[in-house]
């Protein structure tokens, strides 16, 4: 007799374009009195880029760790290739991180490891069968990939920003997830890295055929990479739509998001 | 925020600080749930400790980083700590005409206790709060998040080997501050008191038991589980950025040391028994 219910596992099937990959379900989270989500609703379709925008403080980021396992909802259910994440404890997130991945706000490289061993890191925890001579060539690829040819010695603290990030990316890639969830990747970066770092994100949906969710309140970045902008305000998501449908968008919290974003750009500033 | 440190759900174990003017039955169960959490992980880091796969490596680099460097304070605190005693003994003992056994009471209090304790209060406020400090720069750039998010366990990484490097560490530490005092109080007893080198060591050998020299490696063993856990604990529950890193490190020392002198008491206790 099973005196417990069986573990959760995770049966990863690669998913066709279109079908629905992730589904946020009357998703709640709160951080001692303050309520982050609340009835949160969102899908995530296979292949798509989809961004999620808001203002700081709103969960952006806070949604990605959800889905990572990183952070515990309160209520709700994370839906993931038709399986609940919610009922899966820290072990069985091992083999949703073999294909969900997370390029973090801050880079988050380790500090006492080199480029190349940081990138192939991911590898050794997931593919330990490998040999040192495929490790070296998978690192060499992939920060090919992010044009980083031969900085495998290099030390992060040697590192611009926005080198730190492509190493982030590299690092995220390493396994050839099926999802990457970037957090902020082009805050602090000037226009020129952010461009690059957007064409990356592009190039990488490209080769690897991934799903992104991009969560920025960078609206340039927003319409460039979006198949599909979802809104987070008042702790939940307030319009999903394209990029050319949030432009028309009349719902309130996401006109005053775009217009205090345009404001900014604006030669003559808020005022104007 | 979350921290690496889980609750048996397999949730976070939020340690929020206590508010200003949080009730006092709130401040206990939050007290109450960081000592719940400390329990859960120090229950992960004996389970990961014993199973495959072990990170040698990890295991050495620590053990040198925690152990060598901390190689001169252990000396220095041992020396003085040799000289002060033998200097008391010697100066009270004349008092009742047996200065001569001098070496008998220095040996025994060396290695009972002064050497593993003052060894841990010591060297563990050093690794104790370089731990926190370093596992708390890690909590709060989100590099623990990024180990988790690659597929590892930031118990078996992060905590495990230098959880066993304190664990060799001390012991190792309190042997030389054994031998180091001893050296220095026969050295000083010998210039002040005109006792010679061999009535000292001669009167320290004949006294000291095998038992008395494992009770305190004993004690530096358990010091040094102690020292290593809280230091980890308190690095991987930072909140607030740096300056949390800051109370963290703090923390750490104030909570080694307390905890330390409390162990001392009842391990004293059973070790009696030995």
């Amino acid at each position: 007799m099973r005196l417990s219910a069986p573990r959760p596992r995770l049966e990863f099937h690669r998913p066709t374009p279109g079908e629905e990959l992730i589904h946020f379900e009357h998703l709640k989270k709160v951080f001692g009195p303050k309520r982050v989500f609340d009835d949160l609703e969102l899908s995530v379709c296979a292949g798509e880029t989809l961004v999620v925008i808001g203002g700081s403080g709103s969960g952006k980021s806070v949604l990605l760790k959800c889905l990572i396992g990183l952070l515990y909802p309160d209520g709700g259910r994370i839906i993931f290739q038709g399986q609940d994440l919610t009922r899966f404890r820290e072990e069985d997130f091992f083999a949703v991180r073999r294909h969900v991945a997370m390029v973090f706000q801050g880079s988050a490289l380790f500090d006492s490891l080199t480029v190349g061993e940081n990138v192939a890191y991911p590898l050794r925890e997931h593919f330990p069968e490998l040999s040192p001579e495929e490790m070296a060539r998978r690192v060499a690829e992939k920060l090919a990939w992010v044009n980083l040819p031969g900085t495998e010695g290099m030390m992060p603290a040697d590192l611009s920003g926005g080198m730190r990030k492509r190493v982030g990316l590299a690092r995220a890639i390493a396994t050839d997830p099926e999802v990457i969830l970037w957090d902020e990747p082009t805050t602090g970066l000037d226009p020129v890295t952010t461009r690059s770092i957007n064409a990356m994100i592009n190039s990488m949906k490209e080769r690897l055929g991934c799903t992104s969710i991009v969560v920025t309140h960078d609206m340039v970045s927003a319409f460039e990479l979006g198949d599909r902008i979802a809104m987070l305000a008042d702790r939940r998501i307030v319009q999903v739509g394209t990029p050319e449908e949030m432009r028309r968008s009349t719902v309130p919290e996401v006109r005053a998001f775009l217009d205090a974003r345009r404001a900014e750009f604006s030669p003559q500033g808020v005022g104007a | 925020m979350s921290t690496a440190v889980e609750t048996s759900k397999g949730g976070s174990a939020e340690l929020l600080p206590a508010a200003p003017g949080t009730s006092f039955g709130a401040c206990i169960r939050l007290r109450l749930g960081a000592l719940g959490a400390l329990a859960v992980m120090t229950g992960k880091v004996f389970s990961r400790a014993v199973r495959p796969p072990y990170d040698w490596g990890a295991l050495v680099y620590h053990t040198e980083s925690l152990g060598v460097r901390s190689m001169p304070i252990a000396l220095l605190t041992s020396t003085f700590a040799g000289l002060v005693i033998s200097l008391q003994f010697g100066f009270f003992l004349a008092r009742f005409g047996v200065q001569y056994t001098v070496g008998r009471v220095v040996i025994l209090t060396l290695f009972r206790e002064l050497a593993p304790v003052l060894t841990a209060l010591t060297v563990g406020a050093r690794i104790g709060s370089g731990i926190a400090a370093e596992l708390g720069a890690m909590t709060v750039t989100e590099q623990v998040d990024a180990v988790r998010a690659l597929g590892a366990d930031p118990v078996r990484k992060l905590v495990v080997p230098r959880v066993l490097a304190c664990l060799l560490v001390l012991p190792a530490l309190t042997v030389v501050a054994d031998v180091v005092g001893l050296v220095a109080g026969a050295l000083v007893v010998n210039v002040q008191y005109g006792i010679t080198l061999e009535l000292f060591f001669r009167g320290a050998l004949d006294t000291v038991l095998m038992t008395d020299f494992v009770s305190g490696i004993i004690k530096g063993a358990i010091f040094g589980v102690i020292i290593g856990l809280v230091g980890c604990f308190k690095g991987l529950t930072v909140e607030g950025g740096t300056e949390g890193v800051g109370r963290a490190t703090t923390q750490s020392v104030a909570m080694t040391s307390v905890t330390v002198c409390l162990a001392d008491f009842f391990i004293t206790k059973l070790t009696l028994y030995l």
